[in-house]
């Protein structure tokens, strides 16, 4: 049963040379539990295709349907909800709120979907990413690995059905990054997650159920 | 989510990043200027009602044609305040076989509550406080009939029944009032004598009146409980002297004005770190809504954090407003009744509101931008949020300030001229910066490296650095107003009462004794001896349709309905009046033209075109309305509320009047002129004179003293205004030590930007601070303004050494912490 599904996604933006389609006509789905990889080089499209599949943005034409509800028939705020209610993202620049502490913002989804007993669920997250003793530190206080966890913890927290990584080593050595996608499969596995993951990382790719390689806007393979 | 508990979260957490302080601190400081005028104001107005001045000689005066209800005086008494009667009536006084008409006063020792009695032991001698009043049997009366009467101190004179000793001379007694010239000279003996004088029989026409002194708060429930008695009227401050009354009022308008000041500024500091806490929260916004927080959510946590923002830092300036007023009290202690009535929670309630408006409507436009961040900039940082109508944002931020102007300065037409000139100076200072940027543009390549980082720094960020120059120059150009244009405008204030004010008036001369007057004014005092002809006629009708008390509600027009008026007629307008609307007299003299005086005007319904009938003896003379003038009063020369061409009454019955400065010291020479002018009477207003200086002066502290709160919003706006780049000049500069710039080339370099931003916004704000200062001068102030040339020293100087010490100490950090920590934190 799929939880994604795309159907004639184009994405074109207006520039000064004229219209430039960055998407074309990109039909995929992802199976509920699936992990898919989206692959290719820089400037090839995959992060705007994250950026539709999560509902952030809003394609050109062709429709998204997410957890069975069809993104482009849902505004703005729509969208949000449904971000809220089933969707966790983990991205490059792990992007933490620099003025919360790590648990602050770890429980910060479970606050706005007012689930109660936030800050408790927060800190069993941050004990299972192995931060249980930095949970009152702000993100400046932490190393990029360790923000990282943070933001998986984040993801993860509110239990969504889909989990967004965008680059989610990018900006780590390879020795921390390898800790990281280890941390991120196990709970993946253990929440019965969909993992849409981003990269440019063949070997990282690879740990996935399936992948698709982008060039030029277009899926040029798929397996 | 509960957004008000997570913007009451996240209002402590954003405290630390500076923005949420310079916004509390703006408003914390606009609110107290304006609570504290607010206060002091409120205060002063509702002394003002209790009529409590020095200038009623009491907190609380009622009066009555009949003698005062002893329940009345018995409750004062009960209630614990002070009370002193005293009758007046008009009665005619003998010396020999001279009669003359005197205003007399009996009073008890208790007169006066407030203020003193000024007294000299001889005709235009040396004056003294006293606390006494006259001792049985004895008189003092005023010079005015000691000269009629041809009396010295010693001789004896009747009143009634009774003979009095005239003992000494009364220069001035607090609650005299009223028009000087319109009220016969005053003879003031001791109550205790007044039953033998026979004078007050039934039918006679007496003012009795009570007066009375206390506590406020006594005061005031007395004052209610009497309020509908209809047996008795309290007496209005309306009757107080005009100059004192024009004192004051400009005192208002200089507060008003700073308070209103303070507020745009604080608008201003407020939107420009509104928008960089904007800026900076793009971030956390894209997160948050990633995260699946709704716009109208983002709406609402920012806008319950500016408005807990504003209540807090509102309640705090209310406080201190409160504390503030309170040593405006103490300024004007003297000029203001002691232990003024304690304030109203109506400023407080304003002080609060006004801090809502001020904050929600400069801070909530860029804040609202907020809700508009895509959640897509988590992956691409470039995203910006669509900016809002620039119609919509000014929109807002004008309509507030007309909302509160109101309550500030009570000028609609200094409102406007402010506010208009704000908006011009900005709107001066971006024309301006542009031109000046694009030239410096030019300049560039002809500089050597470090000032050409500098200079490149100015020309790039062409659009930050206008804003930059109209923010500074804003705040500079207030700085500039308030600091030199203040000095100069209220020394020039101060200057219209110079040590050669007229100070004492002749009044009563004769047409053939004029240029015999003239002569010896010229001579003798060394005076213009400028004699103005001054006769009595009562209005009868305006349009053809007769006048009477009855047709006013007000207390004043009634007076002023049924008086005499003292007419005059003169060819060219006095250089201490202006035209504020019509023309001056036609070529075609064939008729009589009048000219009246603004507030008269507006008191009676005279308009310009109605024609006004006069009678002047048994003769009537009617004429139109041919313009309205505004006059000085406190100039202390001779005016009048209405004059006529000089054809219209040349031929009518009266008499000259003129006014002339002598020192003190020379006083004996009037002692001269009266003997050899018998029938000319001479004032002495020094007292008065030397009262409204002490006012005049305690003004400028009150105005120096609030003006201080408008000075520090100006200092905040230029801290808003160099931290908006603050940012991005953190960022350059570690790129460019990164890339092996050392120290001392970066300092060199934005110093160099630093002292060119303060240049270009010095020079255009010492022209702006000068126009605005004319302009305030002409057509708000009334007073002649010579430009300050330092303006042009002091402006630019002082802006290069704001822009560069603040900028050099905002960035101090930049040189000491490594390159790479910088650039790791402006990722």
């Amino acid at each position: 049963m799929n939880i994604v599904q795309a159907e004639g996604l184009v994405k074109q933006v207006k520039s000064p040379e004229g219209t430039l389609t960055i998407l074309n006509n990109i039909t995929m789905s992802v199976k509920r539990g699936e992990s898919l990889a989206i692959v290719g080089v820089s400037g090839s499209g995959k992060s705007t295709l994250l950026g539709l599949l999560a509902g952030l943005d809003t394609p050109s034409s062709g429709k998204v349907i997410l957890n069975d509800i069809d993104l482009s028939t849902l505004d703005e705020d729509g969208r949000a909800r449904i971000r809220s209610e089933s969707v966790g993202f983990v991205f490059q620049s792990f992007h933490l709120l620099p003025g919360l502490t790590a648990l602050e913002n770890t429980s910060l989804p479970l606050e706005l979907a007012e689930i109660s007993d936030a800050t408790q669920k927060a800190q069993q997250q941050l004990d299972q990413v192995g931060l249980s003793d930095r949970i009152h530190h702000y993100p400046n206080q932490l190393s990029g690995g360790e923000q990282q966890r943070v933001a998986i913890a984040r993801a993860f927290c509110a239990n969504p059905a889909i989990l967004f990584a965008d680059e989610p080593t990018g900006n780590l050595d390879q020795k921390t990054a390898g800790k990281i996608i280890e941390l991120l499969f196990n709970l993946n596995n253990k929440n019965d997650t969909t993992l849409i993951l981003v990269t440019h990382d063949h070997n990282l790719a690879k740990l996935c159920d399936r992948q698709i390689e982008i060039a030029g806007g277009e899926i040029v393979q798929s397996s | 989510m509960n957004t008000f508990k997570f913007s009451i979260v996240s209002l402590k957490r954003d405290w630390s990043s500076g923005e949420l302080k310079l916004i509390a601190t703006s408003v914390l400081i606009a609110i107290t200027c304006l609570t504290s005028v607010s206060f002091f104001t409120d205060r002063v107005k509702r002394a003002t009602e209790l009529q409590a001045t020095e200038l009623l000689a009491a907190d609380l005066v009622l009066s009555a044609p009949n003698p005062i209800p002893v329940e009345l005086i018995e409750d004062a008494i009960d209630r614990n305040l002070t009370h002193s009667l005293n009758e007046s009536f008009r009665s005619v006084v003998v010396v020999d076989d001279q009669l003359e008409m005197s205003e007399v006063k009996a009073v008890d020792e208790r007169y006066p509550i407030r203020g003193k009695l000024r007294i000299s032991d001889a005709l235009f001698g040396d004056e003294y406080e006293t606390e006494l009043i006259p001792a049985s049997t004895e008189a003092w009366i005023d010079s005015r009939l000691a000269q009629a009467l041809q009396i010295q101190p010693g001789d004896q004179l009747s009143l009634g029944a009774s003979q009095f000793t005239f003992t000494k001379v009364l220069n001035y007694e607090p609650d005299r009032g009223g028009d000087l010239f319109n009220i016969a000279p005053r003879l003031l003996i001791n109550r205790s004598d007044l039953k033998k004088t026979q004078l007050i029989l039934p039918g006679s026409r007496v003012r009795y009146r009570l007066l009375l002194g206390g506590n406020s708060a006594d005061i005031e429930t007395y004052r209610n409980s009497i309020k509908d008695d209809t047996r008795v009227s309290i007496q209005s401050i309306k009757q107080a002297r005009p100059e004192i009354r024009t004192a004051l009022e400009r005192a208002e308008q200089f507060l008003g004005l700073a308070a209103l000041v303070s507020i745009a500024l604080a608008g201003l500091a407020i939107a420009m770190t509104s928008h960089r806490y904007a800026v900076r929260h793009y971030d956390n916004c894209a997160i948050l809504r990633c995260l699946g927080l709704q716009q109208r959510q983002i709406t609402q946590i920012y806008t319950y954090q500016l408005i807990l923002l504003a209540l807090i830092a509102g309640l705090l300036g209310c406080f201190i407003g409160f504390i503030a007023q309170e040593i405006l009290n103490k300024l004007m202690v003297g000029l203001l009744q002691e232990g003024l009535p304690p304030p109203s929670i109506l400023p407080l309630i304003i002080g609060l509101l006004a801090s809502l408006i001020t904050v929600l409507a400069f801070a909530l436009p860029q804040i609202l931008r907020l809700s508009r961040v895509t959640p897509l900039r988590v992956l691409r940082r470039d995203l910006l949020p669509l900016p809002l109508n620039n119609y919509l944002v000014y929109g807002i931020a004008i309509l507030a300030l007309i909302i509160l102007s109101p309550w500030q300065s009570g000028d609609s037409k200094l409102t406007f001229l402010t506010l208009a000139g704000l908006f011009i100076t900005a709107l001066v200072l971006a024309i301006c910066a542009r031109s000046l940027i694009l030239f410096l543009k030019h300049m560039q390549p002809k500089l050597q490296s470090a000032a050409r980082y500098g200079l490149s720094n100015v020309t790039r960020r062409a659009q930050q650095s206008t804003t930059q120059v109209v923010g500074v120059g804003i705040g500079v150009t207030v700085m500039l107003l308030l600091t030199l244009v203040r000095t100069d405008l209220l020394a020039n204030w101060q200057d219209r009462l110079p040590a050669n004010t007229p100070n004492y008036f002749l009044i009563n001369i004769q047409p053939e004794q004029v240029s015999q007057v003239s002569r010896y004014l010229q001579d003798t005092i060394n005076a213009n001896g400028k004699l103005y002809p001054m006769i009595r006629g009562r209005l009868t009708a305006i349009n053809q349709q007769s006048v009477s008390a009855d047709d006013y509600a007000n207390e004043r027009a009634k007076r002023l309905a049924t008086r005499e008026f003292n007419l005059s007629y003169i060819e060219d307008m006095q250089a201490d009046n202006q035209l504020i609307a019509g023309n001056w007299w036609p070529d075609d003299r064939n008729q009589a033209y009048f000219s009246i005086e603004q507030g008269i005007a507006e008191t009676l319904g005279i308009n310009i075109g109605d024609t006004l009938t006069y009678i002047i003896g048994d003769r009537e003379i009617s004429g139109e309305v041919i313009n309205l003038r505004w006059v000085e009063w406190d100039s202390f020369n001779v005016n009048f509320f209405v004059v006529s061409n000089p054809e219209a009454l040349t031929d009518y019955p009266g008499t000259f009047i003129s006014s002339f400065y002598m020192p003190s010291s020379e006083r004996s020479k009037l002692i001269e002129l009266v003997k050899q002018f018998p029938s000319i009477t001479v004032f002495d207003v020094d007292a008065i004179l030397n009262q409204v200086r002490a006012i005049m002066q305690q003004v400028v502290r009150t105005v120096e003293f609030v003006f201080i709160f408008t000075i520090l919003t100006g200092i905040m706006v230029l801290f808003a205004a160099l931290q908006s780049t603050h940012d991005e000049r953190m960022h350059e500069s570690a790129l460019m030590r990164a890339l092996g710039a050392n120290q001392t080339q970066i300092v060199f370099g934005l110093t160099t930007e630093f002292v060119l931003l303060g240049l270009v916004t010095g020079i255009i704000s010492a022209l702006a601070a000068s126009v605005i200062e004319i302009a305030l001068a002409h057509y708000v102030f009334k007073v002649e303004m010579i430009v300050n040339p330092l303006i042009w020293l002091i402006g630019p100087l002082a802006c290069c050494l704001i822009t560069t010490s603040t900028g050099l100490y905002g960035t101090r950090h930049l040189l000491r912490t490594s390159p790479m920590h910088v650039l790791r934190k402006t990722v």
